[in-house]
């Protein structure tokens, strides 16, 4: 039986699309994406402050110390659940706190830290969700650990419990200060 | 003890769908007419058993039983009943017990409702629809089991359905969006029955096509509603954000059009049916894709469910068996099919080619932009990007509206081949007197001159004053003008609404693009504002409490030249058990305009952030979608295809005779 070579283009087509979705498929795999970004710079931005729309801020402005980067939304339900222990990070630790407002409404996250209090020095809007983007961001929570150079050193994907602080993000950040006192 | 009916009776569903997938194709190969005859009560079976499991989860939301997971994650004890009932539906492991039921329920319907069709053909048929279901119902026991229990400790109170799903569209649009869906399996289930008969005539065209058409018809309708709830539900007065999810339901859409028409031209005219063939596995295919990027989680967006790798991991080894399964079938069966009937470039036939071309690089546009953050991030070695609404608008608005052109002069045109000199010279009067008449309307009556909306405008004009005179034509020599009209086909009036459904939803869009106002104000009680000529009054703001949720109320005056007009209260409501903010948006809705009003955030003591919308014809989007899905299911009352029924099963058996 001989096969009409134009009908096997459909086929063709399909073969590529699976093969992009297959590789999306693994881009994405959950266990993947953290150690591709570790050990990366913190990507490049120039967004607006959240309470202070006059004021960009870009990558330099969490540089300087070993910080957290948070990013949270107001549709978030697990942003709320961690809440409480990034009110004690803020409070306890020596350590400043970012935000970043992921595909939200200003008014909406100015309401939201009013509502439940603020934890952040400041808040960066993102509300095109470009910097979730550069960091691979797949939902919020997710908070990184940002050494003093803007390095990212560590990832973590969900809310933020006392336990995950415990550890997984103190042993880094001991670690960090352990090698700025050495260098 | 329930829930673990719900989740067990899964079991036998499975075996039988196992069944009706092996049994009828083995009487087929066997030529064993009482395997064949196997499938009615098989998919009787498979209905009731599926049914019977979401029931049980209905039981399950009802009864607050919180010690099932998924309960437990989308419920609440305060949740309205209504809610309770559409929370079945409101996360990915009972959204997919739903989409089984509709399998099931699809696969009912074609056993039941298929006496025209020969033995052979309705067990190839409903082989392949059993095979899909095992497919589904695998996929529920396997990786998104909604029987899941927490055990031994329980929560004592849900955690609550998002606030954003709790409304009457979420009630209504995934049903109605899942029946075309999945609906789209029945003419793919005809046409690899066709393609494994080796018969590939046209009488296959006859009969997938009204299932086509209703399938078609809910998927229309279950667009147009999501996109009004997202319009009054999500706050900000959106209605098409280009969204994965949304394209995902778009390309199957787009498709099925394509599809609808190039059935039309197969049984009519018998031509395309390679091409439809192969039309009918896409829709189906781009069904089967929508769901893999929804649920797999490869694209984030605003309707993320939750992701699970193995899920995703199942869905692509699914689709990869069936759509390269059957596009593996095409490219072996389809060699050879010749068409009918030859006709010239000047045919109807050529327009509906055109159309059908422009259909498939509209919903090729949809799938680059919404997988291109895939392509982008594979090339690149992952680096990331996001394709946007501008690029959609750039690439889909020109492709839509060389169709919409095309849609415009076809009833003017003849089947085989058109006059081309009559033709322009009759076309003169209709099509550029659309476009003065709207060029002077514009002028006079909108805000400001716009060139492009005379353009999109008047091309829906013209389309409606085509399909006014292709009806008169067809009465205009009869001698009796009204019984002429009656003796009309009903599926020519379906037509005739689904177009005039475009030129409306067209000319909303057009205009809601181009002349809505939207103001973000500061406003304090007895601030007034000023928007499109009315004058929107703020009152303040009162705490008031639903059933659970608290929110703030405010009152808003609008007034039209110190004449009232409405009172609207918008709210910001806090569900406390999901610990939510929603924001409910207050709208007065007319025929040409919406005032769409939004509570912002508290500012000061008093003041209220407020967002205050003019959204001219926005209805008309959803106007035009609903008459749009009327016209597909008019075609369904036909005499027509009852007449053709009777006379394919006497046909059937001369058919079947053939070598």
């Amino acid at each position: 039986m001989t096969v009409n070579k134009s009908l096997l283009i459909p086929l063709a087509v399909f073969v590529m699309l699976v093969t992009v979705l297959a590789f999306g498929f693994r881009l994405d795999d959950p266990h993947y994406l953290p150690s591709e970004l570790i050990a990366k710079p913190f990507p490049e931005f120039k967004l607006r402050d959240l309470h202070d729309p006059d004021r960009i801020l870009t990558v330099d402005d969490i540089k300087g110390s070993v910080s957290l980067v948070n990013v949270w939304a107001t549709w978030c339900p697990n942003c709320v659940l961690e809440h409480p222990e990034l009110m004690r990070i803020s409070r306890e630790e020596d350590l400043p706190l970012y935000g970043v407002n992921y595909n939200d409404e200003s008014p909406k996250a100015i309401g939201w830290l009013e509502r439940y209090e603020n934890p952040f020095q400041f808040n960066i809007v993102d509300n095109k969700g470009i910097l979730a983007i550069d960091l691979g961001v797949y939902g919020a929570p997710e908070t990184f650990v940002v050494d003093k150079h803007g390095v990212i050193q560590y990832r973590h994907v969900g809310p933020v419990s006392r336990e995950i602080w415990n550890h997984e993000i103190l042993p880094v950040i001991e670690l960090l200060r352990n090698q700025a006192g050495e260098g | 003890m329930i829930a673990e009916l719900g989740h067990f009776s899964l079991i036998p569903a499975l075996g039988l769908s196992v069944c009706l997938t092996v049994l009828p194709a083995t009487g087929v190969y066997l030529r064993q007419a009482n395997l064949m005859r196997l499938t009615g009560s098989l998919s009787a079976g498979l209905f009731v058993f599926v049914l019977f499991s979401i029931a049980c989860l209905g039981n399950a939301f009802l009864t607050d039983d919180f010690s099932v997971a998924y309960v437990a994650r989308n419920s609440n004890s305060a949740l309205p009943v209504q809610y309770k009932i559409s929370a079945i539906w409101g996360a990915h492991e009972g959204s997919f017990l739903l989409w089984s039921l509709v399998m099931a329920g699809w696969t009912l319907a074609v056993s039941q409702f298929s006496n025209g069709l020969t033995l052979d053909m309705r067990a190839r048929v409903l082989s392949v629809m059993g095979a899909l279901s095992v497919g589904f119902i695998l996929f529920i026991l396997l990786t998104s089991n909604p029987f899941d229990r927490i055990l031994p400790v329980y929560p004592a109170e849900g955690s609550d359905l998002n606030p954003v799903l709790q409304d009457f569209g979420l009630i209504v649009h995934p049903p109605m969006l899942y029946m075309g869906y999945v609906g789209f399996a029945v003419p793919f289930a005809f046409a690899i029955a066709t393609l494994t008969s080796g018969k590939l005539d046209s009488a296959w065209a006859r009969w997938s096509r009204p299932w086509t058409n209703l399938a078609w018809s809910f998927l229309t309708v279950g667009i147009t509603l999501g996109s009004w709830w997202a319009y009054y539900e999500l706050g900000w007065g959106g209605w098409w954000f280009w969204d994965a999810v949304e394209n995902a339901s778009f390309m199957p859409w787009l498709v099925g059009t394509a599809l609808v028409h190039s059935l039309a031209a197969t049984e009519k005219r018998g031509v395309f049916k390679s091409w439809t063939v192969l039309l009918a596995i896409f829709a189906f295919s781009f069904s089967l894709l929508g769901a893999f990027l929804v649920r797999s989680g490869v694209l984030t967006s605003v309707h993320a469910f939750a992701v699970d790798p193995e899920r995703g991991l199942f869905i692509l080894a699914f689709l990869t068996l069936v759509i390269g399964g059957s596009l593996t079938l095409y490219a072996i069966k389809a060699t050879g099919i010749k068409s009918d009937a030859g006709f010239e470039w000047t045919g109807r036939e050529t327009l509906l080619l055109v159309n059908n071309i422009l259909l498939i690089v509209a919903a090729g546009a949809v799938l680059l932009g919404t997988i291109y953050p895939l392509i982008y991030e594979a090339l690149t070695d992952g680096k990331k990007i996001s394709v946007g609404p501008p690029y959609f608008n750039t690439v889909f608005v020109p492709v839509v509206m060389l169709l919409f052109l095309v849609m415009a002069v076809a009833p003017a045109s003849r089947w085989r081949s058109t006059p081309v000199e009559k033709f322009f010279k009759e076309q003169l009067l209709p099509g550029g007197g659309s476009f003065a008449v709207v060029a002077i309307l514009v002028f006079f009556l909108a805000a400001r001159f716009e060139p492009v909306v005379v353009l999109v405008v008047g091309v829906a004009a013209w389309i409606v004053v085509n399909l006014i005179r292709d009806l008169i034509g067809k009465v205009r020599h009869k001698s009796n003008k009204i019984v002429a009209l009656f003796r009309q086909p009903v599926s020519y009036y379906g037509m005739l609404l689904g177009h005039l459904g475009i030129a409306i939803s067209i000319t909303g869009v057009c205009l809601t693009v181009y002349f809505s106002e939207e103001k973000d104000v500061r406003m304090a009680p007895g601030d007034v504002v000023e928007l499109s000529g009315y004058e929107v009054k703020f009152k303040g703001v009162k705490k008031v409490r639903g059933p659970n949720y608290l929110a703030d109320r405010g009152e808003i005056e609008i007034t039209r030249a110190r004449q009232p007009v409405v009172i609207l209260f918008p709210e910001k409501r806090f569900y406390q058990a999901a610990q939510n903010m929603m924001t409910e948006a207050d709208i007065d809705p007319g025929l040409f305009r919406d005032l769409y009003v939004a509570l912002g955030d508290p500012i000061d003591d008093t003041a209220w952030a407020v967002r205050v919308q003019y959204k001219p014809f926005v209805r008309w989007v959803w106007f035009g979608g609903l008459f749009i899905g009327l016209g597909g299911i008019v075609t369904l009352i036909d005499r027509r295809y009852r007449a053709v029924r009777m006379r394919t099963s006497a046909a059937v058996e001369t058919v079947g005779a053939m070598p």
